[in-house]
């Protein structure tokens, strides 16, 4: 299992890890079509916590004990079979129970559909995009072992 | 039939359970009794589902396979009615026994139905706890044209509201002298009236139900002012008590709710409980109580389930917490609920009246002991947090009331002590090429060559 972390200290504030993480979540996959012409841009799914001159990403961290699926009310939220959160948004009835739960204040609230959003890893894409285009490599994909914590 | 695992209560703590067990044990035996007869579902679902928001399939909490994949057997409609502690053995009301080696009791809530004159089963009056609650609703709705609500908590207005979605004459009536009184403050409860007098929903208050008229059907409700208020339909939504009916006759020691300690262990060993029929400890509180909440359920079987299994783990993070929501406003609240001209607790709050926000805390020696967030509730888990770890927010404290409050708010050293090597990069590498080292990106960035 891995998880992405940051480094604050190199942080630039460019935002470029919300960019791309839209562009990962839209249906083009392409920076430019995404941003221009996709009717239903996505919207990124980790925060940048910013207050000059600090700032960084901060996205699920994936819990072993994740308290955003403990108090999901729908099953919505659940693990899958590596370890990552995922939501199901078919399930999901915009109760904000995770909401409250998330320690680390890392799910979104998606003004579209009033559901939620959290980071997915880019299970599909193999390798997350806000990593992977960090231009000063704030952030990093680490290994992690899966129990390691307790709640 | 004997089992090394036997769970009473197939719903969020039932569950709970059964998913810690199969994290540290595959071979066990582990059997599911359940009084309902469906598949693991959701009951905090029921008003989704009345409103038409969801269908009946999305009201499972866990996939159709869900007792296969987990090697469990399922006893689905069959009630327990009691526990032989002695031979430890689960009664059943159709005469069998199951056999247990470690137990846990997780039968929920029972709706409180209070006392009033003429109640007789009428056909349109309800309580609103169960599926079959929300299908018999369902089906009593349509031709409806009024509805009273007796009961202005969480579930009565939840119903309120969505009979209301359904172009029903809703009325609300209800004992205190404003809704949700025992889980926000006046002035949350006062944004909650404001919504439900828009939406052209009527709330009664500093008042009850004293007789209903009507043989086959309640025709109509006479106050205890005298009022009277013809209906096409009643629900009773005046609380939850915890079901503690198996325990009864047992050693099982029970206060309001079957006590356990942190292991989520009752007075008799190897008998555990959680959920809406227990009593568990409060950390904002400090002593025991009924936390009759999703969340509490689920984490207090999984403590449980980890403790039937040998692994010791306690539960000490549990305390009140509703997110809830009516109409489009949202509330979170959390700790205790502390009224804000207390001496007791230093307050602090912001009222945006126009666009209907409010934050408000409640301090005791620096902690959070209690807060409530409405109409922003964004990012409302790092405050739970923040109450959790006990951190003296003295230092910040004008800051929680920020709108997009957030973890750069808190001084530098709290921050990350707080967010720690699970957010912040633990490791130092070698910076070899000026970039990161070759384990985190596979090799995949520019500066590392294959
Ligand atoms: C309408 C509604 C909305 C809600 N919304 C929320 C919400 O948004 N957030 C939140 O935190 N909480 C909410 N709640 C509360 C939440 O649903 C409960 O706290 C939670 O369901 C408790 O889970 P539990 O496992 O303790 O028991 P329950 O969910 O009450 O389930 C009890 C189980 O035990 C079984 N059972 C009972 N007696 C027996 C017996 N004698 N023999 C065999 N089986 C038996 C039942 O069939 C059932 O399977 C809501 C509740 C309702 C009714």
């Amino acid at each position: 299992m891995r998880r992405i972390v940051v480094k604050p200290e190199v942080c630039m504030n460019c935002h470029l890890c919300e960019v791309w993480c839209v562009v990962a979540h839209s249906k083009s996959k392409d920076i430019i079509k995404a941003f221009l012409y996709e009717e239903r841009k996505p919207l990124p799914r980790l925060i940048v916590e910013e207050s000059r001159p600090e700032s960084f990403a901060l996205q699920c961290k994936h819990c072993d004990e994740p308290d955003c699926i403990f108090a999901c009310i729908s099953g919505a939220l659940y693990k899958d079979e590596e370890g990552r959160v995922l939501h199901d948004e078919s399930k999901c009835v915009a109760c904000y129970s995770c909401i409250m739960a998330c320690p680390y204040g890392a799910i979104k609230i998606n003004p579209l559909t009033g559901k939620i959003l959290k980071c997915d890893l880019c299970v599909d894409l193999g390798f997350p995009p806000c990593v992977e285009k960090c231009p000063n490599n704030a952030l990093e994909y680490v290994e992690v072992e899966i129990g390691a914590e307790e709640s | 039939m004997r089992y090394d695992y036997v769970i009473i209560g197939n719903s969020a703590g039932g569950i709970g359970c059964i998913e810690a067990i199969r994290e540290l044990d595959e071979a066990s035996s582990v059997a599911i009794i359940a009084a309902e007869k469906y598949h693991a579902y959701s009951r905090a679902l029921i008003p989704y589902y009345l409103d038409g928001k969801i269908e009946l399939d999305k009201i499972y909490y866990r996939p159709p396979d869900f007792y296969e994949k987990m090697d469990v057997d399922a006893y689905l409609g069959v009630k327990a009615v009691g526990i032989d502690v002695s031979s430890r053995e689960v009664l059943l009301e159709n005469g069998g026994r199951i056999g247990f080696g470690k137990l846990l009791i997780a039968t929920g809530g029972r709706p409180f139905i209070p006392p009033i004159e003429g109640l007789s089963g009428q056909k349109n009056v309800f309580t609103f706890l169960k599926l079959d609650d929300a299908i018999g609703v369902k089906e009593a709705i349509s031709g409806a044209g009024s509805a009273i609500v007796l009961g202005g908590g969480i579930i009565g207005l939840m119903v309120a509201e969505v009979l209301r979605r359904k172009s029903i004459e809703v009325t609300v009536v209800e004992l205190a002298d404003r809704v949700l009184a025992p889980v926000v403050d006046a002035t949350t409860s006062n944004l909650v009236q404001e919504k439900f007098a828009e939406n052209g929903v009527k709330i009664i208050l500093q008042n009850t139900i004293t007789k209903v008229v009507g043989e086959e059907e309640v025709e109509k409700v006479i106050l205890k002012d005298g009022s009277e208020l013809p209906t096409d339909l009643l629900i009773l939504a005046v609380g939850v008590r915890p079901n503690t009916e198996v325990a009864k006759n047992t050693p099982i020691k029970v206060n309001r709710g079957i006590v356990v300690n942190k292991h989520m262990e009752t007075s008799v060993e190897g008998i555990y409980a959680c959920g809406d029929c227990a009593e568990i400890y409060d950390f904002v509180f400090g002593a025991n109580r009924v936390l009759p909440l999703w969340p509490t359920a689920y984490v207090g079987g999984r403590v449980a389930g980890f403790n039937m299994c040998g692994r010791r783990r306690e539960y000490t993070y549990a305390t009140s917490m509703n997110a809830m929501h009516f109409f489009d406003l949202y509330i979170v609240s959390a700790g205790l609920n502390v009224p804000n001209d207390s001496d007791e607790f230093e307050i602090l709050c912001t009222l945006d009246e126009r666009r209907r926000i409010y934050r408000k805390f409640a301090l005791k020696d620096g902690q959070i002991a209690g807060f409530i967030l409405a109409g922003r509730v964004d990012r409302a888990g790092i405050l739970l947090k923040l109450m959790r770890e006990g951190v003296n927010v003295s230092e910040f404290k004008d800051r929680l009331l920020k709108e997009d409050f957030g973890y750069v708010d808190l001084p530098e050293e709290i921050r990350w002590e707080l967010l720690g090597d699970k957010v912040k990069l633990g490791v130092v590498y070698e910076y070899e090429h000026g970039g990161h080292g070759r384990a985190a990106c596979e090799g995949r960035c520019e500066g590392h060559e294959a």
